[in-house]
């Protein structure tokens, strides 16, 4: 399995703002066993609260849009859970509009929504959020260039090699084909791997649609430090 | 093993959700120690990178800042203990057009040619290492980023 395959390239032209931020140089590559025993961010400081988990009570009234779950499982290289780490995510409304003043999409903000959330994974490494679905948006990259739905997610993991930002996308979405952030992977089972399943069994009747995505993390358990 | 799961950009819009109260000093606690480090992101036309996400740690300290529409960012931390190398935070670089993110390290100004010793930085080209150097200016540390071209700082794949 080559998993440098499974990740996308720095320079990636089809995705414009890669061309003048792409380093030139290649990453030094660095022994992994100097970098994987490094304990990864202390993010203590960051407040979570249970109630961050749940996108669509931070305001007075209920978000429109179609109501979700999210949830899954936070897993290490053999997969064990990455339990206790953070999860922080964020995404557009149903509009397709993010609540950020740099966001200029001609389409309305919600005041019911503001689409970050954060959550801590259990002893099973599981993590749940309930928000709604964002909508697609439109971007400037190329002509007609319009991005799927998805959400955010940032996670930190036991080390500093652990480290992810990445994107969860939506089954089924006809924009997934057209988009160049998610089709820099270079193998498509790598860009799978982005996108949630459906999920009856998560699926709560007469309330909200269930989604499911597992989450790997790079590196193996810990073992023995060496020195 | 299981395949990792890929990393995306972080892209342009993550300034109502990652930020946190407080979220640039890492030094909070025992100050008489903190430095402040301040810097630029550029790109490779040496233009302000204005939506980039820096994160810096060093053991259990951890801060994170973006960068403003000069590209400028500023953080606190306490100067590292020393270990066998020459002392350093690790500083991670996300932004819109960086499909993966960067790592990289800033070391402090290098006052007794420690720079031998640590088995990192022997890694590096001579020409190239001193773009993992903090500079002094009066109070704070200067710490700049390249990405692209003329002065690109060093990353690391770990």
């Amino acid at each position: 399995m080559k998993t440098l395959e499974y990740e996308p390239p720095y320079l990636y032209p089809d995705y414009r703002s890669t061309e003048l931020r792409a380093p030139k140089h290649e990453p030094i590559r660095l022994p992994d066993e100097w970098f994987h025993n490094v304990p990864g961010p202390v993010f203590g400081r960051i407040p979570v609260q249970a109630e961050d988990a749940d996108l669509t009570r931070q305001h007075r009234g209920e978000p429109l849009g179609e109501r979700i779950i999210v949830t899954g499982r936070v897993l290490d290289g053999d997969g064990q859970p990455v339990r206790d780490t953070l999860v922080e995510v964020w995404q557009a409304n149903a509009a397709g509009r993010y609540v950020d003043p740099a966001d200029d999409h001609d389409a309305p903000l919600d005041p019911n929504f503001t689409g970050a959330g954060r959550a801590l994974t259990d002893d099973a490494g599981a993590y749940r959020f309930v928000t709604v679905k964002p909508g697609a948006y439109p971007w400037r990259n190329h002509l007609n260039a319009w991005r799927p739905a998805h959400i955010h997610f940032s996670l930190f993991g036991p080390s500093l090699a652990s480290r992810l930002v990445t994107q969860m996308y939506f089954p089924g979405d006809p924009l997934i084909t057209y988009d160049p952030i998610l089709c820099s992977i270079p193998d498509p089972r790598g860009r799978e791997l982005l996108v949630a399943r459906f999920d009856l069994e998560t699926t709560v009747p007469e309330w909200a649609l269930g989604y499911r995505w597992d989450i790997v993390l790079r590196g193996r358990r810990a073992t023995p430090a060496e020195s | 093993m299981r395949a990792p799961t890929p990393s995306q950009t972080v892209g342009p819009f993550f300034g109502f959700a990652l930020p946190f109260d407080g979220d640039a000093n890492g030094a909070s606690g025992e100050s008489h120690d903190a430095i402040r480090v301040e810097g630029h992101v550029l790109d490779g036309i040496g233009e302000p990178v204005g939506d980039a996400l820096i994160e810096a740690s060093e053991g259990d300290q951890f801060a994170r800042c973006r960068t403003d529409s000069e590209g400028a960012f500023h953080f606190n931390l306490r100067r590292p203990v020393a270990g066998e190398g020459t002392p350093f935070f690790y500083i991670t670089v996300f932004a819109r057009g960086l499909l993966r993110h960067l790592h990289t390290r800033m070391y402090l100004p290098d006052e007794d040619g420690a720079t031998r010793v640590d088995r990192v930085l022997q890694q590096v080209d001579d020409s190239r290492r001193p773009t993992l150097f903090a500079r002094q200016e009066g109070e704070i540390l200067r710490f700049d980023i390249r990405l692209q071209g003329d002065g690109e700082t060093v990353f690391f794949a770990l």
